[in-house]
């Protein structure tokens, strides 16, 4: 009797791989009108069960004139930095060189690379050294910033920098294999990047 | 970002994922930081598992491993 649920239920879902961007989401939460009615078809006793479209909560939607200010959650895996922060401008070190991010920027998805993430608020300037992560900026002036590890600036040991540095352009030149050269690699621009963090 | 068909970066040309990148460069910077930071951050990062082998259907005797991350 229920055979043809597995086809029924599987048409929502064609439906939606037809959606456009996220930021073309309606404002205000929908249930899955055609779920429910191919659901009552198959089974009319049975309460359909909720689908995960339910669950979404609506995005934002982007308003029409420019934000005053960027909203910012800073993410590490075992903390929240900075949970919907507004500030005015941060400052993010993308794989393409230091971006700042002002309200109003355009939709981006940035790599980042060790590097100094600061976040300006009035004249408040706060930076942390980022080992690597993402940086997500939405079109509503929301910025998501995920990192796999970040302290502030003033935690970092110059000392341990120093030897870390010197260790591993050792290893960089005696380094035989690819994977050992990568190794290597990666340690010399974290430590060179942490240096820059120090003293910049 | 690199454009599509462009050089890949230089550990991806290596063989290794993103994830043991980030990992590896994670615990450069853990290890750089000054001393009760450094602490607190190593003890977060510890990981503990028992593991073991499942031969003919019967489980072998289980290693228990308790390590800091070593790379």
């Amino acid at each position: 009797m229920f055979r043809r649920a597995t086809t029924l239920l599987r048409r929502p879902l064609i439906g939606a791989t037809s959606r456009r961007f996220s930021t073309d989401l309606p404002a205000a939460a929908v249930e899955d009108s055609s779920f429910v009615e191919a659901w009552k078809k198959v089974s009319p006793n049975v309460d359909p069960p909720k689908t995960p479209l339910a669950y979404m909560k609506p995005r934002p939607a982007t308003p029409s004139s420019l934000p005053s200010k960027l909203t910012v959650n800073f993410v590490l895996p075992y903390a929240s930095e900075l949970s919907a922060k507004e500030v005015d401008m941060v400052i993010v070190p993308a794989t393409t060189g230091q971006m700042g991010v002002l309200p109003g920027h355009v939709a981006t998805i940035a790599e980042l690379k060790p590097g100094v993430l600061s976040v300006h608020e009035g004249n408040d300037v706060t930076k942390y050294f980022v080992s690597s992560g993402f940086a997500f900026i939405h079109a509503n002036s929301v910025a998501d910033i995920i990192a796999v590890e970040a302290v502030p600036v003033d935690r970092i040991d110059a000392n341990l920098v120093q030897k870390g540095l010197q260790d591993f352009t050792q290893k960089l030149n005696s380094a035989t294999t690819d994977l050992e050269k990568a190794e290597a690699q990666i340690g010399v621009d974290v430590h060179s990047a942490l240096n820059s963090a120090l003293t910049g | 970002m690199a454009s599509a068909g462009g050089a890949a970066p230089f550990w991806r040309a290596a063989g290794m994922t993103y994830i043991t990148y980030s990992n590896i460069c994670a615990n450069l910077v853990r290890n750089c930081l000054k001393e009760p930071f450094k602490a607190e951050a190593i003890s977060r990062e510890r990981v503990h598992f028992s593991l073991s082998k499942w031969v003919d259907g019967k489980p072998e005797k289980p290693t228990v491993r308790s390590d800091p991350t070593e790379h």
